[in-house]
């Protein structure tokens, strides 16, 4: 019995119990997150080395077997996004110790960070769809938390927005899943998988995917549904929109993959059809508002609904090439996002204005920031041999081949736009000449630049390392086009 | 003018302890009939919130000197250790164990580690009802 897959969820509970008694005592928060968060990284570490070498593992809680009790399920696809959100989540906790400030300390930010982290990597790892959607309310609830904290003005009318939001597409969800229940009969997602193979997918299964659609789709904003996400990500502190921006839409995203790869695949000339349209739209109104705003904060969110549309296109074409540049640009897209947005943050925090056109020289002040900012503007939009590129071209090619050039033509124009968005920010904000921003006090722009400066240099190596990192890719896009290796793996016929 | 709650007063000490008991019965029967941990809280709970109408809060808390965070907390420690203490022997996470032991008083009786999982829930139950009941009763 490997118990190793329970690990990346069991570590953050833990510490966030731990944690709520210490909650007046700063530092020794801070000791006890920072260990835990590296024994969470090291645990994901494992357990992805450990379904790399011997398949995917599972593990049925409470010993019942597979399709009676909740099942947690580890494929490589899931393993990597778990060991990419705790690397991200180690990152913006360093960040946070120097910015996050002494008042949301003492007020259960670390705790509350810690049952994100729990809420994320459950829904990574769950193999139960119900259990998915408690995983999502943990990670909500702890956003809403992460949101509000601070009370602010803006804080508060965003999280009112966000909240409604989420408590409409969280009903629907469990609308969704009575649904799907009342068809298939199980909650298992091996299972509903195998049931509705023997169903055959009829019409009322097409519906209910377009249902899981709707519902994934506020959570993971794609066009139209992604209203509320350019405001409520606005409104947090830098780490926790990083945090939101890397990883809280990825879930939704993970979550359509998951269910249009292994659940609603028999009828793809409908359902398909229309998340490939509705991923085309999401990419250009993402690069609409990247390009439109002059907002360095607003810029990088649209670019998350770019990223979301290039991906879910992807998934919509439903090879095994276009699954493995799925794969390879979610987890890019994950790393780079959080690095961006921790740059965002330090040079907000520098000029104290988030709006481009009253910023200008940073490079004379902060070479260092500026050329990581260089670096992770490069990345993002896919200049080879950086991170964005692999997964986007094995999209393009993979869209191409299956005979859709106008979507892959949209794919490639939304890489340049993406690149002029976000060089538009160095542009204006690190070159020109320098202007004096006052500042209440010094900004520790060293030390924050510590944890996007990592992410970057990930971003960076997982670009270089394309050729060696394939074969771990193309295993979890090989468990997502072939349904068979999951259901076989749960229920072990 | 000043009121004088004496009747309320004298009727909340009597049907406190017939609340708490029928909550602790709901806690304990949860496992053969309708019940448990969470109702058990709640009802709990209930009995508290009797306590602040009858009196203020400055007395309940004199008369229960409680934390009620580190209360979430220390259930949310029971639910994780009984679930996590599976590992421990070797078997997945929230398995529980179960046996008969022979009490004294009450006979054959059943023990099961899920009791210990429902505590966690009680108390985080009554922890959270009464946060939020005294956060919001003592701003402004």
């Amino acid at each position: 019995m490997n118990s190793l897959i329970i690990l990346p969820i069991l570590i953050p509970l833990l510490t966030g119990i731990i944690l709520i008694f210490f909650s007046k005592n700063i530092p020794v928060q801070k000791l006890i997150s920072v260990i835990s968060s590296l024994l969470m990284v090291l645990s994901a570490l494992y357990l992805a080395v450990a379904v790399y070498q011997d398949g995917i593992q599972t593990m049925n809680l409470s010993n019942w077997e597979a399709p009676f009790g909740i099942t947690l399920v580890s494929d490589m696809l899931s393993a990597l996004l778990v060991l990419t959100t705790s690397v991200i989540a180690l990152a913006c906790l360093l960040y946070s110790f120097r910015s996050i400030g002494k008042e949301r300390e003492s007020f259960f930010y670390y705790p509350v960070f810690f049952f994100l982290v729990l809420g994320i990597n459950g829904a990574f790892t769950t193999g139960d769809i119900f259990n998915l959607f408690v995983f999502f309310e943990v990670m909500l609830m702890a956003s809403y938390v992460l949101l509000v904290l601070g009370g602010t003005k803006i804080q508060l009318r965003e999280t009112i927005k966000y909240i409604l939001v989420n408590v409409i597409s969280s009903a629907l969800f469990v609308i969704a899943v009575a649904y799907l229940y009342s068809v298939v009969g199980t909650l298992n997602m091996a299972h509903i998988s195998e049931r509705i193979s023997q169903i055959g997918q009829p019409g009322i299964v097409t519906v209910i995917a377009v249902f899981f659609l709707l519902v994934f789709g506020i959570k993971g904003a794609i066009f139209p549904l992604y209203f509320w996400l350019p405001g409520s990500y606005y409104a947090p502190p830098a780490p926790v929109m990083a945090m939101f921006g890397a990883l809280l839409t990825k879930v939704g995203v993970y979550s359509i993959t998951r269910t249009y790869t292994l659940f609603f695949y028999h009828d793809t000339g409908y359902t398909h059809g229309l998340l490939e349209i509705l991923s085309i739209f999401t990419i250009i109104v993402g690069v609409i508002g990247a390009i439109a705003y002059s907002d360095v904060k607003k810029i990088i969110i649209y670019n998350v609904i770019v990223a979301v549309g290039v991906i879910l296109f992807g998934v919509a074409t439903l090879t095994e090439e276009s699954l493995a540049g799925s794969v390879f640009y979610l987890i890019h897209d994950m790393i780079i996002k959080a690095a961006l947005f921790l740059l965002i943050g330090i040079i907000v925090k520098i000029t104290g204005t988030s709006s481009i056109k009253k910023m200008g020289g940073l490079i004379h002040q902060y070479p260092a920031l500026a050329w990581t900012f260089f670096i992770a503007a490069l990345a993002l939009a896919g200049i080879p041999p950086l991170s964005g590129f692999a997964g986007k071209v094995l999209i393009v090619r993979s869209g191409l081949e299956s005979g859709n050039y106008w979507g892959a033509g949209i794919v490639l124009l939304s890489s340049l736009f993406v690149l002029f968005s976000v060089m538009k920010i160095f542009i204006n904000v690190f070159w020109g000449s320098p202007r004096a921003y006052r500042q209440q006090e010094p900004v520790p722009a060293k030390w924050l630049l510590a944890a996007p400066a990592v992410l970057t240099a990930f971003a960076v190596l997982y670009g270089l390392g394309t050729e060696a990192l394939y074969p771990i890719i193309s295993l979890a896009a090989e468990t997502l086009s072939n349904p068979e290796i999951y259901i076989n793996a749960v229920l072990k016929e | 003018m000043k009121t004088n709650d004496l009747i309320l007063q004298t009727v909340s000490k009597v049907i406190l302890f017939l609340i708490v008991l029928f909550s602790l019965y709901m806690f304990f029967a949860g496992h053969y009939h309708p019940g448990g941990g969470f109702v058990g809280g709640l009802m709990t709970s209930g009995a508290i919130v009797l306590m602040l109408l009858a009196y203020d809060i400055k007395t309940v808390t004199t008369i229960l000197p409680v934390d009620y965070k580190k209360m979430i907390a220390v259930g949310l420690l029971f639910a994780a250790g009984t679930a996590a203490g599976g590992l421990l022997f070797g078997v997945p996470f929230l398995t529980h164990a179960f046996t008969y032991v022979d009490l004294p008083l009450l006979g054959k009786t059943s023990l099961h580690t899920a009791v210990l999982f429902d505590t966690g829930v009680y108390l985080v139950v009554i922890g959270v009802t009464m946060t939020i009941i005294q956060t919001i009763g003592e701003s402004e």
